[in-house]
């Protein structure tokens, strides 16, 4: 029996770890030809989908190809994932196409000038076209607006959501009535399990609109996105920090109130500092799926290849990338993708590790 | 034990006192008439769940920290300009402050807070608004060096508090009631979580601070009541049986249940 139960926790372990493995070597496979091409590259260009002039050399010569077939769609914003030909209205704001609309304030940097941004789709289309083409015109994919969307809109979630989410927690386990706890702390658990794409729905039908109508621009943007994604965490972080923070024993509390401590002081320095481990693994844990968070941010985000220069500007994130163009990419495009993915899992895997070693290191006791 | 009386002040004095816990139908103290006197040391026994620990408990008002408990009677307590004050008539989140930084408190397990060794005893400082440096650090070193632990962290006042052994934590815990300057010391069975060797050095600190500092202590090991207390109430079943002189108590008893207890025969 000792022996079985040995092999198993073994087994289960190994294979977790296989599986793992397993994933990261078809990312690094199915990424490879996007990683031979654009190299680390990849990670600070722009440019998605964008046919550049190459000589012989392979420098490109022209700045960019122009291409209006994505400029089209006027206003509607369209949420079918599978055909997103023209789900980004907002794309032709920014096709270098038409200089006389005068957008020199938005787009104030350098990039936008040099290199136009384009409509996603007609990726799909230019890149068959490059491909039966000559080899003089190469088309681009540059990763730098998803990886900038996933961790700002990361960030903007995380800094509504930490102080919301220590109120509840601290709400919960100490300043609340006893019979208030248990409904409440229900309510919580309850929101938590709630599926991401209904706070998608949520987000774009009316907390999007509520936010563009306090902070101005468009109902899809980086700010509504991360502040969804804010929203969708809180329940899970709150209900793991009131588990956290209700570990801490009563005789430590009594015994900071005999010292002549309040209650805010309590929990300040006594309370807090107990719980660090705790805390700081719920907000972990809840960064990790804010990362990874496709459905809720798809809606919410706009989805353009386009780095925002407000807050309150469309753009995209990785996992919305992934989703959006997955369907209807073939060669270097999908090896984009894969290389998209393979850095959303480094990318994911980095801040959580480092994170655990930097805020848990000296929480020992 | 009349003339010794005579001579001493009660710093603290329980009058007709009651106590309710929260959803419970009888009270858990049954008017408990206790003095606590200045300088010297009470010791509260008795057997389990007589409510030694709820008394002294209410001594600094902890019990408040859970809303419900219903208090009765009178529990005095003597300021410093010799006023004497029903500490149950205080309402204020302030006023419990202040009375639980003068009458400081012990608990049975140690209960170092999660901060360093220095912080855990300058923390009750600063919440009394001392911020001036030097002060503090000559507060910090007089606590550690009042709770004989000075030598054995001085190197160390920068670590964690929770890495020091059991008997070095309820010390620090001790020192840090100590540096506020309380006017009484609640020591809640502080060496029931302890070895022998912690135990004695807990004890001296104790009757170190004898003289010096009203103390009201609450034990299971009768030994240790006769070992260091100059008072000694027994207590059984939520009443008072018996309040008097420490020799007195253990050797020449008035009541049955005292000799009984005390000779081991319940309890």
């Amino acid at each position: 029996m000792e022996k079985i139960f040995a092999r198993l926790s073994w087994l289960s372990a190994t294979t977790l770890l296989l599986v793992l493995l397993a994933t990261l070597y078809v990312l690094y496979i199915q990424a490879k030809p996007a990683m031979d091409e654009f190299g680390w590259q990849f990670v600070l260009d722009p440019r998605w989908g964008v046919d550049v002039v190459v000589d012989e050399a392979g420098n490109a010569v022209d700045g960019g190809h122009e291409e209006a077939s994505g400029a089209d769609s006027g206003g509607v914003v369209r949420l079918d994932m599978g055909d997103d030909e023209d789900a980004i209205p907002m794309e032709d704001e920014t096709a270098t196409g038409q200089p006389e609309l005068a957008e020199g304030d938005l787009d104030g940097e350098a990039i936008d000038e040099e290199i136009p941004m384009e409509d996603e789709t007609a990726t799909g289309q230019d890149e068959l076209a490059g491909e039966a083409q000559t080899s003089s015109i190469k088309v681009v994919y540059g990763g730098l607006v998803p990886i900038v969307g996933t961790v700002l809109s990361t960030l903007i979630a995380m800094a509504f959501a930490v102080p919301l989410a220590m109120g509840i927690a601290v709400f919960l386990s100490e300043i609340s009535v006893d019979w208030l706890k248990t409904p409440v702390g229900v309510a919580i658990e309850l929101l938590a399990a709630i599926p991401s794409i209904i706070y998608g729905m949520w987000g774009l039908f009316f907390f999007g609109p509520m936010v563009a109508h306090i902070f101005g621009g468009s109902s899809v943007s980086l700010l509504v996105a991360g502040l969804v994604l804010g929203v969708m965490v809180i329940p899970f972080m709150a209900a793991l920090s009131r588990d956290a923070i209700n570990t801490t024993p009563n005789v430590l509390k009594e015994s900071a109130y005999a010292v002549g401590a309040t209650r805010f002081e309590v929990v300040k320095d006594i309370i807090f500092p107990y719980a660090r481990t705790g805390i700081l693994g719920s907000i972990i844990i809840s960064l990790g799926r804010a990362l990874g968070e496709t459905m809720a941010v798809a809606f919410v985000i706009g989805g353009v290849y386009k780095l925002a220069e407000h807050i309150t500007d469309p753009t995209i994130s990785i996992p919305v990338a992934l989703a959006n163009n997955f369907a209807e990419s073939s060669g270097l495009s999908l090896a984009s993708l894969y290389y998209l993915a393979f850095i959303l899992f480094v990318v994911s895997f980095v801040i959580i590790f480092t994170a655990k070693e930097f805020l848990l290191r000296r929480s020992k006791y | 034990m009349q003339e010794a009386q005579a001579n001493l002040r009660p710093m603290m004095e329980a009058v007709d006192f009651s106590f309710t816990y929260p959803g419970a139908s009888k009270p858990s103290l049954k008017r408990i008439n206790l003095p606590v006197l200045e300088n010297r040391i009470t010791a509260l026994i008795g057997p389990s769940g007589c409510g030694k620990s709820t008394l002294l408990r209410s001594m600094n008002r902890i019990h408040d920290l859970y809303p419900g408990c219903r208090y009765e009677g009178a529990i005095n307590l003597r300021c410093e300009n010799g006023e004497v004050k029903n500490i149950l008539e205080w309402k204020k989140e302030n006023d419990l402050i202040r009375l639980r930084q003068k009458v400081g408190m012990i608990f049975q397990k140690p209960t170092p807070f999660p901060m360093s060794i220095y912080d855990n005893i300058a923390y009750g400082l600063k919440l009394q608004g001392i911020r001036n440096r030097s002060e503090l650090d000559e507060r910090v070193e007089q606590a550690l060096r009042d709770g004989a632990l000075w030598n054995e962290v001085k190197d160390r006042l920068k670590d964690d508090a929770r890495g020091l052994s059991g008997g070095q934590q309820q010390r620090l815990c001790i020192a840090r009631s100590v540096a506020l300057r309380p006017d009484v010391l609640l020591f809640d069975e502080p060496t029931s979580a302890l070895d022998p060797i912690s135990t004695v050095a807990i004890e001296e600190m104790i009757m170190e601070l004898r003289g010096r500092y009203t103390i009201c202590i609450v034990t299971h090991n009768m030994q240790q009541a006769a070992r260091i207390s100059d008072y000694t109430a027994f207590m059984y079943m939520g009443e008072l049986v018996e309040y008097g002189e420490t020799d007195q108590i253990f050797t020449n008893p008035r009541e049955k249940q005292t000799e009984d207890y005390i000779t081991g025969r319940f309890g």
